[in-house]
């Protein structure tokens, strides 16, 4: 079968466009759609995240939700371990910030919350605990492995220099006044002549 | 030749700081030794059956206390809920029914500990299931510490002689189970 590599000549130069148009408002047409659906969506997204959120709504009693999360971020429930009350979503923890927005509302202060739960739940609640007893350790320990690190590399690096000096000395030509061993050994080797 | 005159002696070495080292290794081996405490604290299973029960003092919702020792020659059952925990509610009528069985014999007590609960959800709780043993929240978890509780309902039932005699770490599903349990404990 022979193929035509030629392009196609144009005879009707109107009727070449028309049909031409027509053919690529047809190819158009379907990704155009899909360009809309998406301008569509993003301006929704647009909308959407800029209404305020139930989550910013203040509740009956005045107290935001950022309001209890503030505080509820720096607290860890010991039933769900390693996730900030804030983000946990256990029904125990719902239970928890119900009763951080309800002292809030009731005027408590975000200190007075803390020691309330630290006396309802323990100490391990905080997700910083407070530098008493053994856990001062956790404050202590780091900085003073750090520092003895530092302490422990310095004396490494220089006792990997001493080596290299030893092996190889670079007489100090302008050192004009002779040590005391030196001066001594000469002494000594002067004896013995 | 004069031992005077030796490198040595003219040029003798810095003196090392012989009480830094000796602090250090002290301090490491004090770390050490605590971390081992701990992990070993951490490994340690329930309070085994047969020991004796770790004492405690709650505090009631209604503001009374009761110790554990002051019941020395009943039958105790303590047992761990949360308000949020379903399996929980799944036993609580049925212990409510026990207490109620062996209430009037006088000699078998039973306790409630909430745990890592709320005082409103709880006094719901037990409201909803007309509890009426003793209840208490556990304040500071002091009391599911010394249990080394594993998480809730778990229930402890402690012979005459204060010894643990049983124990279960999951719901009770019948009346039945429980006086399975405690009827054993009442016998001469």
């Amino acid at each position: 079968m022979a193929i035509d590599h030629h392009p196609p000549t144009i005879n009707d130069p109107k009727r070449f466009f028309k049909d031409n148009v027509k053919q690529a408002v047809q190819i158009i047409k379907p990704s155009t759609g899909l360009l809309i659906a998406w301008i569509g969506l993003f301006v929704f997204i647009l909308l959407w995240g800029s209404t305020p959120g139930k989550a910013q709504q203040p509740t009956p009693g005045g107290i935001t939700d950022d309001q209890v999360n503030a505080i509820a971020r720096q607290m860890y429930c010991p039933v769900c371990e390693n996730t900030p009350l804030d983000v946990c979503p256990t029904q125990a923890c719902a239970q928890w910030r119900e009763l951080i927005r309800e002292k809030l509302a009731a005027g408590w202060s975000e200190d007075q919350i803390k020691t309330y739960f630290v006396e309802q739940y323990g100490e391990r609640v905080l997700a910083t605990p407070p530098a008493r007893g053994l856990n001062s350790l956790v404050y202590l320990v780091p900085p003073v492995a750090i520092l003895a690190g530092v302490y422990v590399l310095y004396r490494a690096l220089r006792s990997g220099k001493r080596p290299a000096q030893t092996a190889a000395p670079t007489p100090d030509k302008t050192e004009t006044v002779p040590d005391e061993y030196m001066m001594r050994m000469e002494e000594e080797l002067r004896k013995r002549n | 030749m004069n031992q005077e005159t030796s490198p040595a002696a003219l040029n003798p070495p810095a003196s090392r700081p012989a009480w830094g080292r000796l602090a250090a290794w002290i301090g490491l081996f004090i770390l050490l030794i605590i971390v081992a405490v701990a992990l070993l604290q951490s490994q340690q299973g329930p309070v085994a059956i047969g020991k004796p029960a770790p004492d405690f003092t709650l505090k009631m919702f209604d503001d009374q206390t009761i110790q554990l020792a002051s019941l020395k020659g009943k039958v105790v059952l303590v047992n761990f809920w949360a308000s949020w925990c379903k399996p929980c509610e799944q036993e609580a009528a049925d212990l409510e029914t026990a207490w109620r069985y062996y209430q009037p014999r006088g000699d078998v007590a039973f306790i409630g500990i909430a745990w890592t609960d709320t005082e409103p959800a709880s006094l719901a709780y037990i409201d909803k299931f007309d509890i009426t043993y003793p209840n208490g929240p556990d304040l500071g978890t002091r009391i599911s510490q010394v249990y080394r509780t594993t998480g809730v309902p778990e229930t402890y039932i402690i012979d005459r002689g204060g010894n643990l005699a049983y124990k279960k770490f999951s719901p009770f599903l019948s009346l039945a189970e429980i006086k399975a349990a405690i009827d054993p404990l009442l016998e001469p």
